[in-house]
Formats: structure tokens, C-alpha cells, sequence
């Protein structure tokens, strides 16, 4: 008995020494600057391996910080824990989170604006590097939130030898509406007993039909939301006319598959030949580079009163519960991280649109842009680009939309009185902050 | 016990070992089950703090919010549609394939593996697998369809067939694990009974009927109970086959439970609609130990 106690006590002692230890060890190490980075993964490629690298290469320049990025899994994941992190007091100094999720952020007083940073005349030369469509997710209320980074938007992909053989001309791709429907018609091809073997066009409707939707919208002339994030137009005419083609595309073309298109596998169908033309992000460029046994291309979404697609991707954002020097050695970071050679060097290596024109400006993309075009696709339909749907409360009154576009869809609500009910619903969300 | 608890009267200084053994456990248990469902209850009576607004007592809001919130009343009539889909049909099948293993079959060995793989798999992967199965065109499921002139069906992506399609996933991933029970219940049976009732000129189906079922009712009980958890807490294929679409069609209780609180953040109301959950299951467990443990024979 008494040697047991005896150990117990030993064990105590040695815990207790060992956790002084651990407590007072950074007060003695005058530690360089730590900043702690979240990084979601979002697309294919060696993303984990391209982030470290930068690190690595960051920390040799400033040897006063220590950068640590940290996968945090999807975008979904990455905004749960950071907002996790955030009420448990432990929130990382810097993230690079959907840039839809700012006001989310700033309802839940979790991030500080970029303002305070930018001292400089060259630092307000670098905010005015960006482009301008990819700062309308990025600004409120006067007030810089985010920092493009890893941004993309929709764009068509359309297989050549579908359009040959169609008799269409494969240099020719879809300019508006009514040549996709026409074209579409072209391609649809049914076998003797009428089972369709390969569609004209596919626009993937699940997981987040709002966001292909919303290129749908802005092209019939108006965007889903106002700059603020209190209003939402569901049910204006112009959005529910854009619902109605996607559904015409369905039901009475019947040139775009029934039911709900999956997200993840579009690009397969795409691949195997079973649709001739869709609707993706610019981030599955280089997969279908890789794989596509066709000869394919892009081309901008087509127009109905206008061109558009929404923007869409992540920002960097910097959190509210840091130091003053933890904030300056992020945003150091984020400046090296955005100069034009990394950001194209960054498009590059992932498919996401370089966030300057100026990155476009540089030999190494140059090089790349003049091997394969379709990369300046994305960049070209920029200027016709719009802020990709984001409010308060973002994500249920971006649910509400869902729902009334997969109701419409599958033919369960007429879309008319899908785009009401969900226009209601948001309403009801929107109010406390209007 | 007896010789222990005179053994403890000899030793003065026991309870303190006694309690410092249980402690890990104990304080394990407290923090992780008994402490976060106290705070849960606690916390669906008061509003989700927001960074204006601090968390105040609003008594039952969250309860009547749940009331009036459609999406509720869709998830909670799709669980119990799951369950009473899945339940039945993944016990039914797990006997079934118990008893054929437990003959004397060629390749028995072989079976019982077959059988058992599903439940091995991480249901994550098996989503993926089925996700594949169900593909609109170029899927299995359409392929060997598309031979009979059966084809175009979109099973996940249509309101009518989703929920089922998801079904049969549970179904296929839990009715293996069951069948592990059965036949160990089945191995341990004594053969001197099937000997006695062929004595006796009983019919194998009678002889199932009125011996083997009896007998096996513990497990079965234990597998009920097992199942109904199952039917409320598995919804990793729902992340990766639908995420609760198309319109909601296989929006399951947990599932809610989760965008609640990690995609709209709205934690108040999360705890409001896990506290249903839970009473959900306390009722569940209640009827079974209450009504069924009397009418099960152990042996």
C-alpha cells in the first residue's frame, strides 16, 4: 500500500513538473512570429504539397515568421472548424475560406477588415491590382474583408468531335441561349428505341445548384442579391425566366438529362461522350485536359440579355483574435502570396483564374495561355462576371434557393411558385439584419 | 462478490484505490456523455449567440420554431420511413444468411466472408461504391437494366426513388453485421435439439418456428436495439450520395441536425432538434427493453 502510494506521488510530482515546464516554455523562447494558416482543399492536384512549398519559400525570406498551414478539408470543413476554433478562443490568424462565407464571418464578429493594414501607397496599389469582380465578394460596406486567392468561375466545355459530327462547327461554340438550344437539339441523339445515348447539354443541379443557376440569372439580366447581403430577388421575373429555360431544357427540348444532374460526376459524363456540351467550374480544366480522348473546348457561358457567370472560389481571410504582429506577418504573407509571378504560377499549377491582370502579363503565363487557350477563357469573361450569391446567414438562405430549384427540376413545384416560396423563405432569414 | 467484499472490510485504505481506479472512466464518462447532454438541454433553451447578440433564455422558442419548420417535419417522416424500411428487411435478410452459412454449404467459408465485407467497408467507401451503382446512364444499376429496356431511371436525383436508393445502401451495409450475431447464436446452439425434433418428426420449418427462432430472440432483441440506433445515427452516405436532396427527399433527423449546427451555425436550434433525437431513442429503447425483454427467453 505504501509503495503504491509512494508511486502515485512520484507520478504527481513529475506531472506537475513537466506541466510548469510545458506552460512557461514560450515565455522564455523569444519565439519568431507564429501564424497559424487554414487551407481547404477544393480541387484535384498535389494542393497539400504546392501550399507548403510556398511556406517554405515565404519563411526563407522572412525569417521572423513562422507560417503554419494547416489542411482543414473541404471549404464546408475548413469554415466549421475556423468558426469552431473561433468560439473555442483558439481561431487561426489567418484562412483562406469561400469568399461567399464574409458575411457569416463578420455576423459572428470573427474576422477584421484589411484596412488597417494597408498603410502604403504600394499596398493600396496592390488592392487595386485585383479584379474588380472578384473584389465585389471581398468589400462591404466600404470595407475590405478578403483577399482573392484561389478564385474561379463557370464556364461551358463543349467536345468537338460531338459538334462535328453533328454537322455543327467545332470552332463555333454556343454565343446565347438560343444557339445552345438549337445546338443541343443537334447533339441530342436517341437510338432506335428512343433511349437517349448522348445529351446536348448537362448543368449539374446538386449539392449547390445555385451557383451554375446564378449564371443562368445574371445572364437574363440581374443579379441574385444586393451588395449589402439583405435582399435577395428569387422571384423576380428575370430569375424565375432563367429557371424556366433550365426546365424547358428538360421537359420541353428535352435536350438536358431529367431529375438531378450530380456535381461530381458531370465531368465523367463528359468524358465518356454522354453529353456534348456542360456547365462547370474553370477548376476541372486541367482534369479534362488529362483525360478527355476528344479533341474539346471552352468557351464563356452563352448570353441571353448579357454574358455572365458568377465568381466563385475562396479569399483570405484574417482573424479577429491575434496579435498586431500575428495580423502584419499574415498580411506580408498574403502580399508575397499574390504577386503576379506566384499568382500565375498558382493558375497554373491548379486551374484557378489568376486574380490580376497583371499575372497575366508574365512570360511563364504567357507561355502557358499560348500552348493551351482555353486556359484565357476564364479570364476573358471576367469583365461580364458578378459577385457569386452571398448574404447573411448565407447558407440557409442559400438552402432555400436549392430546395425551389431542385422542386422546379424535378417537376415537383412549377417554377414560378418554387422561386415564391423560397424568395418567402429568405425573407423570413433576411429580416433581422435589413 | 461475497469473498471480495470481505476481503475490501480487512483493508482500510480500498475505496480510495477503488475510486482511483474508476476515476478515468468515471471522469471519461462524465465529460463526453453525461456533462454534453445536460449542456445540450441547457442550450435549446436559450437563443444561439451572435457577435451583436449575446445567448439569452428564450424558454421553448427553438421547440416552437421546430414546430413551424417544414424541413423538420420532412426529415423526421423520411427517418421513420428509413427505419421502418431498413429495420425489418436488414434483420429478415441477416437471419436468413445466417442459417444458409450455418448449413453445411460448399464454399461456406467463402459466403460467410461475401456476407461479412460490406460491414468491414467504411461506409464513406461504400457510399462511393453505390454512388457508382446508381450513376444515370453509364451506371450498373442502369447498364444491367438497360439489357431488359429497363434504363432511365435517375435514382438519386429523383424525389420519388432517392430515399429508397439510399435504403438499400443501409440495408446492404448492416445486414451482414447482423448476421455475424445470428450465427454466433447459431453455432452455439446445442445439436442435441434439432436431433430430439427429428426424432420427433418435426418439419425443419416448424422445427425453426418453434425452437430456433425462440432461442435466437435475445440476439435478436440486441440487434433490434442495434438497428433502431443504426436507423437514426448512419448518415455518412447522405453526405456523399445526396446531402439531404433533391428538395429534401432524403433529408434524415441527424443529418438536419448537423447543417444546423455546422452549416448555419445556429447551435440554440441544433440542440433543440438533438434533444428530439434523443428523446426519439429513449422511447425506442423504453418500448424495446419494456415490451420485448419480458417476451424474450433466455436460455
Amino acid at each position: 500500500m505504501g509503495r503504491t502510494m509512494r508511486f502515485l506521488r512520484v507520478l504527481a510530482r513529475a506531472a506537475t513538473a513537466l506541466f510548469v515546464a510545458l506552460c512557461a516554455a514560450p515565455a522564455f523562447a523569444q519565439a519568431p512570429v507564429e501564424v497559424p494558416f487554414y487551407y481547404p482543399v477544393a480541387v484535384g492536384g498535389p494542393i497539400t504539397k504546392i501550399i507548403d512549398g510556398y511556406a517554405a519559400d515565404f519563411e526563407k525570406d522572412h525569417p521572423s515568421i513562422k507560417l503554419k498551414p494547416i489542411y482543414s478539408g473541404s471549404y464546408q470543413e475548413s469554415i466549421a472548424k475556423a468558426l469552431t476554433a473561433v468560439k473555442g478562443g483558439d481561431p487561426p490568424v489567418t484562412s483562406i475560406l469561400l469568399s461567399t462565407d464574409m458575411y457569416t464571418l463578420i455576423d459572428e464578429d470573427a474576422i477584421v477588415p484589411f484596412d488597417g493594414l494597408i498603410k502604403t501607397d504600394a499596398d493600396r496599389k496592390w488592392l487595386a491590382s485585383f479584379y474588380p469582380a472578384f473584389m465585389e465578394n471581398s468589400q462591404t460596406g466600404g470595407k475590405t474583408w478578403g483577399i482573392p486567392f484561389q478564385r474561379s468561375t463557370v464556364v461551358l466545355y463543349y467536345n468537338k468531335d460531338a459538334f462535328k459530327a453533328a454537322g455543327l462547327d467545332p470552332n463555333h461554340p454556343p454565343g446565347t441561349w438560343k444557339e445552345m438550344t438549337a445546338d443541343a437539339e443537334k447533339l441530342t441523339k436517341r437510338d432506335a428505341s428512343g433511349k437517349v445515348t448522348q445529351w446536348g447539354v448537362q448543368i449539374p443541379s446538386s449539392g449547390f445548384p445555385y451557383w451554375l443557376f446564378q449564371g443562368l440569372v445574371i445572364e437574363n439580366g440581374i443579379n441574385l442579391m444586393n451588395a449589402a447581403g439583405t435582399e435577395v430577388y428569387y422571384d423576380k421575373p428575370e430569375t424565375v425566366g432563367a429557371l424556366q429555360y433550365w426546365v424547358d431544357l428538360v421537359n420541353k427540348y428535352k435536350v438536358h438529362p431529367p431529375g438531378i444532374v450530380d456535381w461530381g460526376t458531370t465531368p465523367k459524363d463528359f468524358l465518356e461522350g454522354r453529353v456534348a456540351m456542360m456547365w462547370t467550374t474553370t477548376g476541372n480544366l486541367t482534369n479534362i485536359r488529362k483525360n478527355a480522348k476528344f479533341d474539346f473546348g471552352v468557351a464563356m457561358l452563352p448570353a441571353n440579355k448579357r454574358r455572365g457567370s458568377p465568381t466563385g472560389g475562396g479569399n483570405f481571410y484574417i482573424f479577429k483574435k491575434s496579435t498586431p504582429a500575428q495580423r502584419e506577418a499574415a498580411f506580408e504573407f498574403i502580399k508575397w502570396v499574390t504577386q503576379p509571378e506566384r499568382a500565375a504560377q498558382w493558375g497554373i499549377e491548379t486551374g484557378y483564374v489568376a486574380v490580376r491582370a497583371d499575372a497575366w502579363d508574365t512570360p511563364e503565363m504567357k507561355k502557358y495561355v499560348e500552348g493551351f487557350p482555353a486556359a484565357a477563357v476564364a479570364r476573358d469573361q471576367l469583365p461580364f462576371a458578378k459577385a457569386e450569391l452571398s448574404t447573411h446567414d448565407n447558407q440557409r438562405v442559400t438552402k432555400a434557393l436549392n430546395d425551389g430549384l431542385q422542386a422546379a427540376l424535378t417537376g415537383s413545384k412549377s417554377p414560378a411558385a418554387a422561386m415564391k416560396e423560397a424568395q418567402r423563405e429568405a425573407d423570413r432569414l433576411l429580416r433581422p439584419y435589413r | 462478490m461475497r469473498e471480495s467484499g470481505s476481503v475490501r472490510r480487512s483493508r482500510g485504505a480500498d475505496p480510495v484505490i477503488a475510486w482511483l481506479l474508476l476515476l478515468p472512466a468515471v471522469a471519461l464518462l462524465a465529460l463526453f456523455t453525461h456533462y454534453p447532454a445536460v449542456a445540450n438541454l441547457v442550450h435549446s433553451f436559450y437563443s444561439t449567440p451572435r457577435a451583436n447578440h449575446p445567448s439569452t433564455f428564450i424558454g421553448l422558442d427553438n421547440y416552437r420554431n421546430l414546430v413551424e419548420d417544414p424541413v423538420f417535419w420532412k426529415a423526421l417522416v423520411n427517418n421513420l420511413w428509413y427505419a421502418f424500411g431498413t429495420i425489418p428487411v436488414s434483420i429478415a435478410l441477416a437471419l436468413l444468411m445466417a442459417v444458409w452459412v450455418n448449413g453445411r454449404v460448399k464454399g461456406r467459408g467463402f459466403l460467410r466472408l461475401a456476407y461479412f465485407t460490406p460491414t468491414i467497408l467504411p461506409m464513406i467507401a461504400v457510399a462511393n461504391i453505390w454512388l457508382f451503382f446508381y450513376t444515370p446512364e453509364y451506371g450498373l444499376l442502369e447498364q444491367f437494366l438497360g439489357w431488359f429496356g429497363l434504363g432511365g431511371h435517375n435514382w438519386l436525383g429523383s424525389r420519388d426513388t432517392a430515399l429508397p436508393a439510399v435504403m438499400v445502401v443501409a440495408i446492404w451495409k448492416e445486414a451482414g453485421f447482423f448476421m455475424i450475431f445470428y450465427l454466433a447464436a447459431l453455432q452455439s446452439m446445442s445439436p442435441q435439439l434439432a436431433e430430439a425434433a427429428a426424432i420427433e418428426g418435426a418439419s425443419r420449418f416448424y422445427f425453426f418456428r418453434r425452437v430456433t427462432f425462440p432461442l435466437l430472440m435475445p440476439t435478436t432483441l440486441f440487434v433490434l436495439v442495434n438497428a433502431v440506433i443504426n436507423a437514426f445515427r448512419m448518415v455518412d452516405h447522405i453526405v456523399v450520395m445526396t446531402r439531404g436532396g433533391p428538395d429534401n427527399a432524403t433529408e434524415l433527423l441527424l443529418y438536419y441536425i448537423y447543417e444546423i449546427g455546422f452549416r448555419f451555425f445556429d447551435s440554440g436550434y441544433a440542440a433543440a432538434l438533438t434533444m428530439v433525437l434523443l428523446a426519439i431513442l429513449a422511447a425506442a429503447a423504453l418500448l424495446q427493453f419494456g415490451f420485448l425483454e419480458r417476451r424474450t427467453h433466455y436460455q
